[in-house]
């Protein structure tokens, strides 16, 4: 199966150096002839090879501006971040208003949906206790990912809400068809996406069965638009519908915040969040009532595609914040029933051995058998992240353990003179195939 | 049919930070052979008490897990002071454990009910002085 991911690989940059799949949390991505090869089943599209890649060999791809074109009517979707990407920001209103001088006619805020998503949550933490504890934020996709991939038992934990971006693209399509009286499918919606994860989110959304926008574009790009247009922007009319509490979703620790309870966690770093689940899934953290997960440092304003570095973003986030009212959206109920997923989240069982048991035992034993012969080095020249990695590699058919220097050498050695260990090339340096 | 997974941990002793560790391990490794999660859980929980148990009581000591499609079991030895009264120490919140370990959040007499209660079959068998040995087996499937 074929899966869409927003991170891709210029293959002329790539030098075949082994820095991504060191990195990568999922081990996702081997060195194949010079080239990375991202394993899509389980890229989860969090962006961590496009932070470590020292040859800009990775990218987050977006939709086109000129896709506006295909629509009478657009929305512009900015996440929370992009507040935190401007020097000298005090009004929000300066930038909603600049999205309607680079080619849109209306603006939804994500976080005023934010800001109603958590309005439902923490009414829903305190009147149904049968929730299971801790409650698992849903917000990050590349967290969920994380969960349906390898912590199956947690998933009844997460939040069956949808994205904050998923219901204000609803709202938004719903107050434009409504102001414009044009057909839903004219109007075109498009998430203004700090990362990769939620750019890949639109196409294949989160608890969803179809996707309600129309794409999503690089907040970088849209960055390098709205300056100049904000520049033009005097007495700005007041646009901005979110508080503190949506806005504060730019960074860790927002969500949370904004359920008004006390024993929660935020967690920021896709390998954070693999170790917090961790500890969850072995009961450590009984107290937890709410734990939100970003893939990302400092949560979105670290987000690959943002422009400022996440912990000044941070910074003047929670500057902007000192002049806004603490919540300005609040859920009402014929929005909530919007707000929901409307289908479950289930297992995708990308690391086990075999969806046959007795065929995974096997394979494990195999697997095991294998490491105790590979070297422990973990030095990546068979385009496998570590030792172990390639002996699952091997096992389950993806590589050779002649792709070991090692044991190659080994075996040359042992059959002395019928081959020269010279010339021996590990799977990253060999000739491309013709 | 032959156990097919076998894993080894030492267990080291005193160590509370690392206490936790060959269980989380082992659950990892049973997920990964697509046992079902409730099974999963209810391993790791055994071995964890039983991990904690030898850490707090038995200066440390070894795990060996075999699992087959029929059976997940777990052997725990160590070189303790052994249990002189089993039945008593079956009793729920009866425990041994000094005021230091309680200071510290264990010892409150839940771990081998616990592994009573989520193991299919508990075994324990001790002489004071020789050390313990406990095993547990959870079972997959009928035999």
């Amino acid at each position: 199966m074929s899966i869409w991911h927003s991170v891709t690989l210029i293959r002329d940059k790539c030098k075949g150096c082994t820095t991504c799949i060191k990195h990568c949390p999922t081990e996702a991505i081997r060195v194949r002839r010079g080239k990375a090869v991202i394993v899509d089943e389980r890229c989860v599209d969090c962006g961590r090879c496009i932070q470590v890649c020292p040859h800009h060999a990775k990218r987050a791809v977006c939709d086109s501006f000129d896709k506006l074109g295909d629509f009478a009517y657009n929305v512009a979707l900015p996440a929370p971040s992009l507040y935190g990407q401007f020097h000298n920001l005090d009004d929000v209103n300066i930038v909603l208003e600049a999205f309607t001088k680079i080619g849109f006619d209306q603006v939804f805020e994500v976080s005023a949906a934010a800001e109603m998503i958590s309005d439902a949550t923490r009414r829903r933490m305190r009147s149904e206790e049968r929730l299971p504890r801790p409650v698992i934020s849903s917000a990050c996709p590349a967290a969920v990912r994380i969960i349906c991939q390898r912590f199956p038992r947690l998933i009844g934990h997460l939040a069956n809400h949808v994205a904050p971006v998923d219901l204000a693209a609803m709202l938004a399509r719903r107050a434009a068809v409504r102001e414009t009286g044009l057909p839903p499918e004219k109007i075109g919606v498009f998430f203004i996406t700090p990362c990769p994860a939620k750019a890949t989110a639109v196409t294949n959304p989160v608890g969803l069965s179809h996707p309600v926008m129309d794409g999503a574009l690089a907040m970088s790009e849209v960055y390098l638009r709205l300056l100049p247009a904000m520049k033009k922007v005097e007495n700005p009319p007041q646009i901005a519908t979110s508080g503190i509490m949506g806005i504060g979703w730019a960074t860790s620790g927002g969500e949370s915040a904004a359920l008004l309870g006390e024993s929660y966690i935020a967690v920021d770093g896709i390998e954070n969040i693999i170790k917090v689940l961790e500890d969850v899934e072995d009961g450590k953290l009984p107290d937890v009532e709410f734990l939100e997960l970003g893939a990302c440092t400092q949560g979105c304003v670290g987000g690959c595609l943002t422009v400022e570095n996440p912990f000044a973003a941070k910074a003047r986030v929670k500057q902007l914040m000192k002049f806004l009212p603490v919540s300005r959206s609040r859920m009402t109920g014929e929005i909530e029933t919007l707000s929901y997923m409307d289908t479950t989240l289930s297992h995708v069982p990308v690391w086990q051995f075999d969806t046959d048991m007795t065929t995974a035992m096997e394979k494990h034993a195999r697997i095991e058998t294998l490491r105790e012969r590979l070297p422990g080095l973990d030095c990546a020249s068979c385009g496998a992240p570590s030792c172990r990695s390639l002996a699952e590699d091997v096992v389950m058919g993806f590589a050779s353990e002649e792709d070991c220097i090692f044991r190659m050498r080994e075996r040359m050695m042992y059959l002395s003179g019928t081959g020269d260990a010279e010339q021996y090339l590990p799977p990253p340096f060999r000739e491309q195939k013709k | 049919m032959p156990d097919i997974v076998r894993l080894h941990y030492d267990v080291d002793g005193d160590n509370f930070m690392a206490a936790g560790e060959a269980s989380s391990t082992v659950k990892n490794v049973l997920k990964r052979l697509g046992i079902g999660e409730d099974m999963v859980r209810r391993a790791a929980i055994c071995l964890y008490e039983g991990e904690i148990n030898m850490v707090i009581h038995a200066n440390g000591g070894t795990i060996d897990v075999s699992v087959s499609p029929q059976t997940i079991e777990m052997v725990l030895k160590d070189q303790g002071e052994g249990i002189p009264d089993i039945e008593q120490a079956m009793q729920e919140g009866f425990s041994t454990a000094s005021d230091r370990v309680r200071d510290l959040g264990f010892g409150a007499g839940m771990g081998l009910p616990n592994m009573r209660r989520y193991a299919d079959s508990l075994e324990v068998s001790s002489e004071p002085g020789q050390g313990t040995r406990v095993v547990m087996t959870l079972n997959i499937a009928p035999a």
